[in-house]
C-alpha cells in the first residue's frame, strides 16, 4: 500500500467581496498517494485553483480566508504550521506551475535569476552553482542552447518554451508533489501535447506525485490515475480514471464527457453542452449546486445538498439521482 | 539606443522651434510693450529704445533674428566685445576662430544684465534648490509609499497617507512662513532667508563649497518645496506597489518559497518603479528651473521670479529665455526617464 502524501480534509475557503462573502471552496476532501497523479476537473470558477492555492496558503488574504479544514502533508497540517515552515515547503517539497506562462514570470528579471531562486533558497546553492544547475534543468525540459539563454528575459521566449522553463523551475528541487494549475490552457494544441508528454516523462523519472488541474478531460484521460470532478466548490464525483470515463454517474460528469469528441465510439454522436454557467455562491447552498442546470434534477435535489458518498469500490459520488433510471436513488 | 538618443535630441530642435513660435506669437499678442509705463515715456524715447532693441522691425524678422542668435552657432575671427547685445552662453576659442553659441539677448527690464546673466547667476541657485527638493521628495516619498503599501489598511498606512494628504494640501505658501517663523525666527536654528552659495559655481551650477554654510540655508526651503512632491510620490508608489504585488509573477515567487523581503525588493520594487520614474521627469524639470513662491518666501535669488515678472514687464527676451529653458529641461528630463525605463524594463528597447 503506497503511502498517503497529502490528505486534505473539509477544506473551506471564502472571499470577502463588496457583494458579500463568496463561498469558493466548501468542504473539499481528497488525498494523494506517493507516485500518484490526481486529475481535478471542472469548469472555470468551480474552485479548483482556489483549493490548490489554499493548500500552499497562496490565497491573497484579505480578501481570501481559509475558514476550515486540514491539509496534512507528511503528518503536518499545512494550514496551521508557521509561515516560515510553509515557505520552506513551497517550491521545495511541493511546487506549483501556473496557467499563464506569459504573466507568471517576472518580466524584468532574467530566466537564470528566476529559475535559480528555488535552488538557492531550498538547497542552499550559491548563485553560480545554481546557474550551472539551471542550465542542466533547462536542457532537461528541452530548451535549446540553454547555456546562452539563461541571461534572456521571459519575453524572449515563446509561450511553450516559457511553460517548459516554468516546469524546470518547479522541478528544480525535486519536489514530492507537483501541482499543475491548468498549465496547458494558454498554449496551442500541439504545444499542449508536448508539455503533457514532458511532465509525464519527468514524473516517471523523478517519481513524484502530480495534481493536475484542468477543464480538459481529454488531457486527464492519458495522464491521471484518479480524477476528482469539482462543481460549485464541492467534489461531486471521484473515481479512477478508467472507471470515471466508462461509468460516469454524476449528471455534471456525464455532461462534461458528452461535450468531448471521442475516437473510441463506433458511431458518430453529437457533442452536447451544459446550459448555463457555474454559480457564484454567496451562501453555502442547502441544495445541490448543480440542480439549476441539471436535466435529471428531482424535487430532493432542490432541497438537500448531497454529500460525497461511496458509490462503488473507490468510486465516490454526490448525487441524489440514478441517471440510468432518472429516479431518486 | 545611441540612435534613439540622437533622434530625440533632433526632436528637441523641433520642440524649441514650435515652443518659441507659440511663445513669440502670444507675447506679442498681449497689449502693451516693454516700455509702456503708467506715466508714458516721450514718444522719441520709446522710438529710440525700440530702434535699439530692433522692436521696430517686422515681427517675422524679429523672430528670425532671435532664432538665428539662439540656435545658429557663430564663428568669427575677431575677439568678442561681450557687450549686452553680444553675450553668448557658449564661448570657445578654437585656433584663432571664436566659436560662439546661444545669445538670448539683453533683458529689457534690468538694463545692465542679459538673459544669459540670469542663466549663469540665478539658474544654478534654482537648480541647487530644486535638486535638493527632489532628493527630499524621493527620500521621504518612496519609503512612505512602500511602507503604506506593505502595511496596507493598518495604522502605518493611514499615518503615511495622512502625511501624504497633508503634504499635498498644505502649499508652500503656508508651510514656508510657518517654517521661517518656527525655525528661523523663534528657535533661531536656521537663517530665515537667503542662500548659501554664490557665483562662481563649480562646473557652472554646483556650489563651490558643500558644507554646513550651504546646507543651513538650504534645509528649510528644500523641505518646504520637496514635501508636496514627496506626497505625490508616496501616493503613486503605494498605488503601483499594491498593484504589483497582485501580479501573477509575485504569486509565482511566493510559490517558489521566496522570503517576503526578497519578493518585495527583488520582484516587486523594480516593476513598481516605472510609473514613479515617469512623474519624476517633469517634476525635476519644474523644480530645477525655479519655483516662484518658495524662492520668494525664503528670499532665494533663483530663477523663479523671472518666469512671472518677465511677463508682467513684457520683458520679451526673458520671457522667451525662461520658457525655452523650461522646454529644454522638460524634454531632456523625459529623455532621461526613457533611458531609465529601458534599464528598468528589458522589454523596452528603442531601436
Amino acid at each position: 500500500m503506497p503511502e498517503v502524501l497529502l490528505d486534505v480534509q473539509d477544506l473551506e475557503t471564502q472571499f470577502r467581496t463588496s457583494d458579500g462573502i463568496v463561498y469558493a471552496v466548501n468542504g473539499v476532501s481528497f488525498h494523494l498517494q506517493e507516485g500518484e497523479t490526481l486529475g481535478i476537473v471542472g469548469e472555470s470558477g468551480c474552485g479548483k485553483s482556489v483549493t490548490m492555492l489554499s493548500l500552499l496558503r497562496l490565497i491573497p488574504s484579505p480578501p481570501g480566508k481559509i475558514a476550515n479544514g486540514k491539509a496534512l502533508f507528511l503528518g503536518q497540517d499545512l494550514l496551521t504550521i508557521s509561515d516560515e515552515a510553509v515557505r520552506q515547503i513551497r517550491g521545495g517539497q511541493i511546487s506549483m506551475i501556473f496557467q499563464d506562462p506569459m504573466t507568471s514570470f517576472n518580466p524584468v528579471l532574467t530566466i537564470g535569476r528566476q529559475v535559480s531562486e528555488p535552488l538557492e533558497i531550498h538547497l542552499g546553492m550559491s548563485h553560480k552553482e545554481a546557474l550551472n544547475r539551471v542550465v542542466e534543468l533547462l536542457d532537461l525540459v528541452g530548451i535549446p542552447n540553454a547555456q546562452d539563454r539563461i541571461n534572456d528575459y521571459p519575453h524572449q521566449f515563446s509561450g511553450g518554451m516559457r511553460q517548459r522553463v516554468m516546469i524546470a523551475m518547479a522541478l528544480s528541487c525535486n519536489p514530492q508533489i507537483l501541482i499543475a494549475d491548468e498549465p496547458t490552457t494558454a498554449l496551442d494544441v500541439t504545444i499542449q501535447a508536448q508539455i503533457v508528454e514532458l511532465v509525464k516523462r519527468l514524473r516517471d523519472e523523478v517519481g513524484m506525485s502530480v495534481i493536475w488541474i484542468t477543464h480538459d478531460l481529454g488531457i486527464i484521460a492519458g495522464l491521471a490515475d484518479r480524477v476528482a470532478v469539482m462543481y460549485g466548490g464541492y467534489i461531486i464525483e471521484e473515481a479512477p480514471v478508467k472507471e470515471l470515463y466508462s461509468h460516469p454517474q454524476h449528471p455534471y460528469t456525464i455532461g462534461l464527457l458528452g461535450s468531448l469528441p471521442r475516437l473510441d465510439r463506433k458511431q458518430h454522436h453529437r457533442l452536447t453542452s451544459i446550459d448555463g454557467l457555474p454559480p457564484v455562491l454567496y451562501e453555502k447552498p442547502h441544495y445541490c449546486p448543480f440542480a439549476p442546470r441539471c436535466k435529471f434534477a428531482v424535487e430532493k435535489c432542490r432541497k438537500e445538498n448531497p454529500s460525497l458518498e461511496k458509490y462503488d469500490t473507490s468510486h465516490y459520488l454526490a448525487c441524489w439521482v440514478d441517471t440510468e433510471t432518472g429516479s431518486e436513488r | 539606443m545611441g540612435r534613439y538618443i540622437i533622434r530625440r535630441i533632433l526632436y528637441l530642435i523641433v520642440v524649441i522651434l514650435v515652443v518659441s513660435m507659440i511663445t513669440f506669437g502670444l507675447m506679442h499678442a498681449i497689449p502693451g510693450g516693454p516700455f509702456s509705463r503708467e506715466k508714458a515715456l516721450p514718444e522719441e524715447t520709446i522710438k529710440m529704445l525700440e530702434e535699439r532693441y530692433h522692436l521696430d522691425d517686422p515681427l517675422w524678422k524679429q523672430y528670425v533674428d532671435y532664432i538665428y542668435n539662439v540656435l545658429i552657432p557663430h564663428f568669427s575671427t575677431t575677439a568678442p566685445t561681450n557687450s549686452l547685445q553680444d553675450d553668448f552662453l557658449v564661448n570657445a576659442k578654437i585656433g584663432n576662430v571664436w566659436f560662439r553659441w546661444m545669445n538670448f539677448g539683453p533683458s529689457f527690464k534690468s538694463r545692465s544684465r542679459t538673459v544669459n546673466d540670469i542663466f549663469r547667476d540665478n539658474l544654478p541657485i534654482s537648480a541647487q534648490l530644486g535638486t535638493m527638493a527632489l532628493i527630499v521628495a524621493l527620500v521621504i516619498g518612496m519609503p512612505l509609499g512602500i511602507l503604506a503599501a506593505l502595511k496596507q489598511n493598518t495604522p502605518w498606512d493611514y499615518l503615511g497617507m495622512g502625511v501624504a494628504i497633508l503634504g499635498v494640501s498644505v502649499p508652500v505658501i503656508v508651510l514656508g512662513p510657518i517654517f521661517v517663523w518656527i525655525f528661523g525666527v523663534e528657535l533661531k536654528w536656521l537663517p530665515p532667508t537667503g542662500w548659501g552659495a554664490s557665483p562662481p559655481y563649480l562646473l557652472g551650477f554646483l556650489p563651490s563649497e558643500l558644507g554646513w554654510e550651504f546646507f543651513r540655508y538650504a534645509i528649510m526651503p528644500s523641505i518646504a518645496l520637496g514635501l508636496g512632491s514627496s506626497a505625490i510620490i508616496a501616493r503613486l508608489t503605494r498605488a503601483t506597489l499594491l498593484q504589483t504585488v497582485r501580479e501573477d509573477y509575485i504569486r509565482t515567487a511566493r510559490a517558489k518559497g521566496l522570503q517576503e523581503r526578497l519578493i518585495i525588493t527583488r520582484h516587486a520594487l523594480k516593476n513598481s518603479l516605472i510609473p514613479v520614474v515617469t512623474i519624476i521627469g517633469p517634476m525635476f524639470a519644474a523644480l530645477v528651473t525655479g519655483t516662484f513662491v518658495t524662492e520668494l518666501i525664503f528670499g532665494i535669488p533663483g530663477m523663479g521670479k523671472y518666469f512671472v515678472t518677465s511677463i508682467t514687464n513684457r520683458d520679451y527676451p526673458v520671457i522667451m529665455g525662461t520658457i525655452l529653458l523650461y522646454a529644454v529641461f522638460l524634454v531632456i528630463a523625459n529623455l532621461f526617464v526613457d533611458i531609465i525605463y529601458a534599464y528598468l524594463d528589458p522589454r523596452i528597447r528603442y531601436d
